[in-house]
């Protein structure tokens, strides 16, 4: 066996991969191997590590130091001092530069705990962490309706915006008897600013399948599609790998580890309309047609797929089955809040010190994410206003930031947690400039099915364009309100009853700049 | 294809080796490494450590680099540490040196007290 005395843990992402993480790996095995090391120190590409940082970021184990925004350039100095003399180089750490000592994020986690620690191209190092210990218990020591029971106990909600308990939708499709059933993983993000899936993918692929195998399982499905944006091509490339290993362990196909259960799983390459991460239009997608939504009822779990029941759950939901499963229930209520238990993993772009991913028991407040998970503001900026859950979501302002971000605690302010998007704006940004571009983008991605939304979202623009200009009046910014309102109530599905959200956030929360833009 | 027990197996062996990564480990090797360290052949004893303890599948030891210690005219200089035992430092190590160390040492829980220049923390 080999002994290497010590590890560089390489986060590879797509942020990574634009820095050029492919040339610096190369460059870095060959001075290791100029320097007589190569047999000494081993590079492990990983997903992403537990800190927030830029560019190109490692982990060196054992000492478990970070690294950030490492360039070739560095490569020399960091070979020379740390890997040959054990002097970490103070400069490129993490958080040593500056007054915020970032909190390692992944303290609490459940979703991203493999993350950044395992290599997710290797099978055995997911199996080495606990992996598939879940499936085994599965098929050997339990029911299908344990697995569902064991689910409706964790109390896990759905992750991908509409927070329905994943235990009684698996409970419906369970029950209905017919000879085919499918599951659905909808990988489609296409929420702006929201890349969560895509890490959770990029970090540990084999906990989603894990998590599949659990619920397909469980609802008696023998067939498992995974619909994924097109864009996400680490992602793609990496689940590939892990379906080929899982069959090749017979993790997957026929007759799963001899307890008479088949499974295939299938990815399905998506075109990137907002509106094909709505349950039915993927569906509509996936079965070759255009991805328009259908009616509901019937839900998809009970006509879905090719009229078959299918369970479409999110990313992130399925995720978090494994430990679910490997744990226990009564473990995951250990994390959140008695109505929301579990993690939630977020994504905070715009003016915080640490932009990128984090995964927080549900109910922490939205200021201890910023201050203490994002590393604060960004030097020199104050807090103005954030925008939580995506286009579909809303604005909240600072007297609000000590709101619970969890499903429950956020309805009392008519928000919603939607897929775990922040953005962080400063004091010097427009809340109209941010709400016309969340307009805009309803605009283009309306599918035009149905009329409240085809002409309310164009309306929209078209007055949220007229008061930024400085040409509109308090009665254009109310008329806005009721269009809203009115989308809300009569359109066909939820992406055309979601624009409410902002608009009226954005009223409420900031009516002086709206008072202010429609004097001039 | 794998079975059930397959699986705990390929689980053993990779908990094993993931378990060297993060450091959870008996008794860790640190190794001088400062400028004068090098000199002295600090690399020569890093490597001969790495080679025995590969040789020997020892899986529960952690080698690692230190910076200089200001006992120049000692090195190349090794700690020794073990959870709850004072901390060994050897000096003037060489590659049989370190041969003797691991198997004495590392392997059988004896000092070789010839070698030592310091105890304690
Ligand atoms: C316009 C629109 C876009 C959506 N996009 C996504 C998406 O990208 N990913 C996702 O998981 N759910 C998305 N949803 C929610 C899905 O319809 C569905 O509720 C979800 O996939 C169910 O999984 P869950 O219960 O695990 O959250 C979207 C909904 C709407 C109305
Ligand atoms: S609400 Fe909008 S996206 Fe939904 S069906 Fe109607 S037009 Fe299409």
């Amino acid at each position: 066996m080999k002994f290497y005395r010590s590890h560089i843990l390489v986060s590879i992402n797509e942020t990574s991969l634009a820095a050029g993480v492919q040339e610096f790996i190369t460059a870095l095995r060959n001075e290791l191997a100029k320097n007589d090391l190569a047999e000494e120190i081993n590079i492990l590409e990983t997903g992403p590590l537990g800190f927030f940082g830029r560019g190109i970021c490692l982990t060196v184990y054992p000492e478990n130091i970070n690294y950030e925004g490492v360039k070739i350039e560095d490569i020399p100095e960091l070979v020379q001092e740390h890997f040959l003399k054990g002097r970490p180089v103070k400069r490129l750490m993490v958080g040593v530069t500056e007054k915020f000592s970032p909190k390692f994020n992944y303290e609490n986690r459940i979703v991203l705990r493999n993350s950044g620690i395992i290599d997710p191209e290797n099978i055995d190092d997911y199996i080495g962490a606990g992996g598939y210990v879940a499936l085994e218990k599965a098929l050997t020591n339990m029911q299908p309706n344990d697995i569902i029971a064991e689910v409706k106990k964790s109390g896990l909600k759905g992750r991908g915006g509409a927070a329905f308990p994943a235990g009684l939708k698996w409970s419906f499709t369970s029950a209905l008897d017919v000879p085919q059933k499918y599951v659905v993983v909808n990988a489609d993000e296409g929420e702006p600013g929201t890349f969560k899936d895509r890490l959770i993918m990029e970090g540990d692929p084999h906990q989603l399948l894990e998590g599949i195998i659990l619920c397909a399982r469980a609802v008696g499905a023998s067939k498992a599609y995974i619909y994924i944006r097109g864009e996400y091509k680490l992602c793609i490339a990496r689940l590939e790998k892990a379906i080929k290993q899982a069959y090749d362990y017979g993790i997957l196909g026929k007759n799963i580890f001899d307890s008479g259960f088949d499974l295939d799983i299938e990815l399905k390459i998506g075109a990137g309309a907002y509106v094909c991460g709505e349950e039915t239009a993927l569906i509509e997608s996936l079965e070759g047609n255009r991805g328009t939504p259908r009616w509901k009822p019937p839900f998809p779990g009970v006509e879905g797929l090719w009229k078959a029941p299918t369970i479409v759950n999110n990313v992130e939901t399925l995720a978090n089955v494994p430990f679910i499963i490997a744990k226990g229930a009564d473990e995951f209520l250990q994390y959140g809040t008695p109505d929301c238990p579990g993690t939630k993993v977020y994504t905070i772009l715009g003016d915080v010190a640490y932009p990128g991913l984090c995964e927080v028991d549900m109910g922490t407040t939205l200021r201890t994410i910023i201050n203490d998970y994002a590393g604060g503001m960004k030097k020199g900026f104050r807090f103005k206003a954030a925008l939580v859950g995506g286009a579909a979501g809303v604005i909240l302002p600072d007297r609000l930031l000590d709101v619970k971000m969890d499903f429950t605690s956020l309805n009392q302010y008519s928000a919603v947690l939607g897929s775990g998007a922040i953005l962080v704006l400063n004091e010097h940004q427009s809340i109209v400039d941010l709400l016309w571009s969340i307009l805009r983008f309803f605009r283009h991605e309306s599918c035009g099915k149905c009329s409240p939304c085809k002409n309310g979202t164009q309306q929209l623009y078209q007055l949220i364009s007229k008061i930024r200009k400085g040409n509109g009046t308090m009665e254009d910014v109310n008329l806005m309100l009721l269009i809203a309102e009115t989308m809300q109530q009569t359109s066909f599905c939820a992406l055309g009853q979601s624009p409410i959200m902002a608009v009226r956030s954005a009223i409420e929360n900031f009516t002086d700049e709206f008072i202010e833009i429609t004097k001039k | 294809m794998k079975t059930l027990a397959d699986l705990k197996k390929i689980r053993e062996k990779a908990q094993e080796e993931m378990k060297l990564r993060g450091g959870n480990t008996r008794i860790k090797i640190v190794v001088g490494m400062g400028t004068s360290g090098i000199a002295m052949g600090a690399r020569e004893v890093m490597k001969t450590f790495l080679e025995e303890i590969a040789n020997r599948n020892l899986t529960d030891v952690l080698v690692t680099q230190t910076g200089e210690k200001g006992l120049s005219s000692l090195e190349p200089v090794v700690d020794i540490i073990e959870e709850g035992k004072p901390k060994v430092t050897y000096g003037n190590m060489t590659p049989e040196k370190v041969k003797k160390v691991v198997v004495e040492h590392i392997v059988n829980g004896r000092i070789v007290s010839d070698y030592v220049v310091a105890t304690g923390n």
